[in-house]
């Protein structure tokens, strides 16, 4: 990927866009094609995805076969670089020493950022999950509504590509005719749960991934979506013709040389360079936002890793989207660590990560099945969608949010670990190992909540008063809480798996009973990390406006999913893309007005 | 996995179990999950104590390796097994992975070789194994040498098998080396046959689904047209 050094940067850009990710490639792209000049910081290195990603390897190609270490905590093969649970040189502290109150932060210094490995799950908020407090009480409501960004789920659908199927089901927004790509076919373990679910009334239904099952119809998606823009639809016709259809092997978490896939470094990233109004300098670690006396934003003040030295670039807006947490720390850091944009003192309140609560099943009748190629999409291919709406209307339920079920079958590339859980083959060895083996392999289905967390006055983050990172600025200190409903509704999911895999005749591998405490994941682990900076209706109460500007600087605009009043269980990747595509329309308005 | 969280619970070595299968699996969330849980089990950072039973090399290959290539085993670190260690160690893993009508003995697809790179690495849950391993393996021949006054690998078949009946009875070693032996055998192409694992093939146009006699017998009907 191009990119440049301080010493080519010019005197000063339209936009500096802190982060290379979700929002800050939706924001370089969206901008750029539209004429405005902008500069991205990265605080990872840059990062070629055909040449990196590791597409055929198999567990023999790997040190350890591939199997997870502290240096890649999801495998060797994630496309995570210099990234994970621990970043060296960037250390993050908790406030609390029990592991309930704790936050995992997961980041990656990359090119992309987290947008190479991720689980490319694009759900739409529906109407009710913009309107949370009028509903049940509880949390904040957005300022826009379903309506407001339903044209911009549509464009980021389009754009990026995403498979699925309309269903018509409640909350659970439909896409206009001819958006989504077709949905690949339902694997072994997606129809057992589907069709044995049907006994609990847990529906099953094809799920929405960014992944293209059919080249993409760049012709028609490009005028689409740049009307009276004929340069921007040259750039985005060719970039989407240069893409290719998914070929049914390797996992999405890899990346995708053959770009199927999206990743922001090859479907935001290229057309936006493309347009030659896009300047990237990598390994910049930023500090602080540069506020002038006139109150507005300046430029971006960062280290460049590359030489230890502190720089400065120049724009007339400045967006952040470095990710929520990082987001929230530079808006503290900045003015000297008096912090910007916190007139309410809202910056770095109400975090939010999803529910995770997981269960793996083995079913007797899903033993010895004949060979077969079940790699599929690098991904999942069907879930639930929360179905019990008109129950917790009616109160039956202990908890106020829903949550969806992603499915996942196991008939999947052995790397590293035993294929079957060894106690499943305890005491054999030689011919009758290798018979058990082959019996139960592919015979577990893996079954996880994803679920709404109600924002907590308990789950914050702040600077920590004394430790500081490698160049010297405060890191994140984080506070965490879960509360009942959270809780309860992790009850709920084990409960439900566990009934799901008697319904299909085979047993949950854990008890459904243990302590929910226990059973949810830690705060971070979903890697849904959300809110910090809310959006609202009211400058007192809230850090944005609708958006994505910050009350007190307009030309700052927070464009990852700090702003998310609320996280429902749609995974936000696609929210926030539709959010980001929103506010770059808004600013492009306001460029051409002359207000920028 | 994530379960994770659940697995916690059940000790290390469920967990570790768990992990595996997480690991194998796609979905990008609930790997992530997964992985994240053995992350969290392990622990973060190499303490120092462990690294130093490590004897050669103890760092591990960082967060920014070359992943698009492919490695020898004691590429990343020194391997470590003794000559002794290593002799049984094939021995053994032969035993447990043999050639049959089903795929090829554990010596051809390099099983030793996996472990030793796993004992040999720098990283908790790997070290943690070690410990089981590398006695386990001295405790083997010693008392292969008190029942048949020979060290397991001069052991005729008849006699290497009773020395497996035992401790298949309940031996931790034995347990360990074991599951460490299928994750090294299976990680191998040339044994996916044997596990019924058909993929990691570029296949054109629609995703075909599974074929009609898996559907047939589980009673499933594809409704993905």
């Amino acid at each position: 990927m191009p990119t440049i050094s301080i010493s080519k940067a010019q005197s000063e850009y339209d936009v500096i866009i802190v982060g290379s990710g979700a929002g800050g490639g939706q924001m370089a792209y969206t901008l750029t094609l539209a004429g405005i000049k902008c500069l991205m910081l990265e605080a990872g290195r840059s990062y070629d995805v055909a040449k990196e990603t590791p597409m055929f390897q198999t567990g023999k190609d790997a040190p350890l076969g591939g199997s997870s270490t502290p240096d890649k905590n999801f495998g060797f093969f994630d496309a995570t670089i210099d990234g994970g649970w621990q970043v060296p040189d960037e250390p993050y502290t908790q406030a609390s020493d029990k592991a309930e109150e704790q936050f995992k932060w997961w980041r990656a210094r990359m090119m992309g950022g987290r947008t190479n490995h991720w689980g490319r799950i694009s759900l739409r908020n529906g109407p009710y999950d913009f309107k949370p407090y009028s509903r049940d009480g509880l949390g904040f409501d957005w300022p826009i509504s379903y309506d407001d960004l339903e044209p911009y789920y549509t464009k980021v659908e389009k754009l990026i590509g995403v498979y699925g199927s309309n269903e018509g089901m409640e909350n659970t927004p439909d896409s206009p005719a001819g958006v989504l790509q077709p949905p690949p076919k339902g694997r072994v373990g997606d129809l057992m749960i589907q069709k044995h679910g049907k006994k609990l009334g847990v529906p099953v239904i094809p799920i929405h991934r960014a992944v293209l099952t059919q080249p993409q119809d760049g012709k028609k998606l490009a005028p689409e979506l740049h009307p009276d823009n004929p340069e921007a639809q040259k750039i985005v016709e060719e970039s989407m013709s240069s893409r290719a259809a998914c070929f049914w092997a390797t996992d999405c978490g890899r990346g995708c040389s053959i770009r199927a896939n999206y990743q922001s470094t090859t479907v935001h990233l290229p057309p936006a360079l493309a347009t030659g109004n896009l300047d990237i300098i990598p390994n910049a670690h930023v500090r602080e936002v540069i506020v002038g006396k006139d109150g507005k934003a300046k430029g971006v003040l960062f280290i460049d890793k590359t030489t230890g030295k502190e720089e400065r670039v120049k724009g007339k807006a400045v967006v952040l989207a470095a990710s929520s947490g990082e987001t929230v720390r530079i808006l503290l850091n900045s003015a000297s660590g008096d912090s910007i944009a916190n007139s309410s003192g809202l910056v770095g309140k109400y975090i939010m990560d999803t529910v995770g609560s997981d269960m793996l099943g083995q079913i007797p009748a899903m033993e010895n099945l004949p060979a077969h190629n079940d790699d599929g999409a690098g991904g999942c291919h069907f879930y639930s969608p929360w179905w019990l709406y008109k129950e917790q209307k009616a109160g039956k339920l202990d908890f106020a949010r829903g949550y969806h079920i992603e499915i996942s079958g196991t008939r999947s590339m052995p790397k590293g670990n035993s294929p079957v859980p060894s106690h499943f083959f305890k005491g054999l060895y030689g011919t009758k190992l290798k018979e058990a083996a082959r019996r139960y392999y592919g015979s577990f289905v893996h079954l996880a909540c994803r679920g709404e967390m109600i924002p907590n006055e308990g789950s914050f983050a702040e600077l920590d008063s004394e430790v500081k990172d490698k160049w010297g600025i405060p890191v994140m200190k984080w506070h965490w809480k879960w509360s009942d409903h959270e809780l309860n509704m992790s009850a709920h999911a084990q409960k439900t798996f566990a009934g799901i895999f008697e319904a299909a005749g085979g047993k949950g591998l854990y008890d459904p009973k243990r302590d929910p405490r226990k059973a949810i994941l830690r705060g971070g682990e979903v890697i849904h990390e959300v809110g910090g900076a809310l959006m609202g209706a009211d400058a007192k109460k809230s850090v944005c406006n609708e958006w994505n500007q910050t009350w007190d600087i307009k030309n700052l605009l927070l464009c990852d999913a700090s702003p998310f009043a609320s996280n429902s269980d749609k995974n936000p990747t696609e929210t926030i893309m539709a959010l980001a595509w929103r506010a770059a329309d808004r600013l492009i308005e306001e460029s051409r007005k002359g207000n920028l | 996995m994530p379960l994770i969280g659940s697995s916690k619970n059940h000790g290390k070595e469920t967990f570790n179990m768990n992990a595996q299968d997480q690991e194998n699996r796609l979905p990008r969330r609930r790997v992530l999950q997964w992985f994240a849980a053995v992350a969290a089990a392990e622990g973060i950072a190499l303490p120092a104590a462990l690294a130093q039973t490590t004897k050669p090399g103890s760092t591990g290959y960082g967060q920014d390796p070359v992943m698009a290539k492919s490695y020898e085993r004691g590429e990343v670190w020194p391997l470590t097994f003794t000559k002794v260690e290593k002799t049984a160690a094939l021995a053994l893993a032969d035993m447990i992975f043999p050639k049959d009508d089903m795929g090829p003995a554990a010596s051809e697809v390099r099983v030793a070789d996996f472990i030793d790179e796993w004992v040999s690495a720098p990283y908790p849950r790997q070290q943690g194994d070690r410990k089981a391993i590398i006695p386990g393996l001295k405790v083997l021949d010693e008392d292969c040498r008190k029942r048949f006054q020979k060290n397991f690998v001069e052991l005729n078949e008849p006699q290497k098998k009773a020395a497996c009946d035992e401790m298949a009875k309940g031996n931790h070693f034995f347990h360990v080396f074991t599951a460490l032996a299928a994750g090294a055998y299976y990680s191998d192409p040339r044994c996916w046959k044997a596990l019924g694992y058909a993929g990691n093939i570029p296949v054109g146009g629609a995703f075909p689904g599974p074929p009609k006699e898996v559907l047939d017998q589980l009673g499933l009907v594809q409704t993905v047209l």
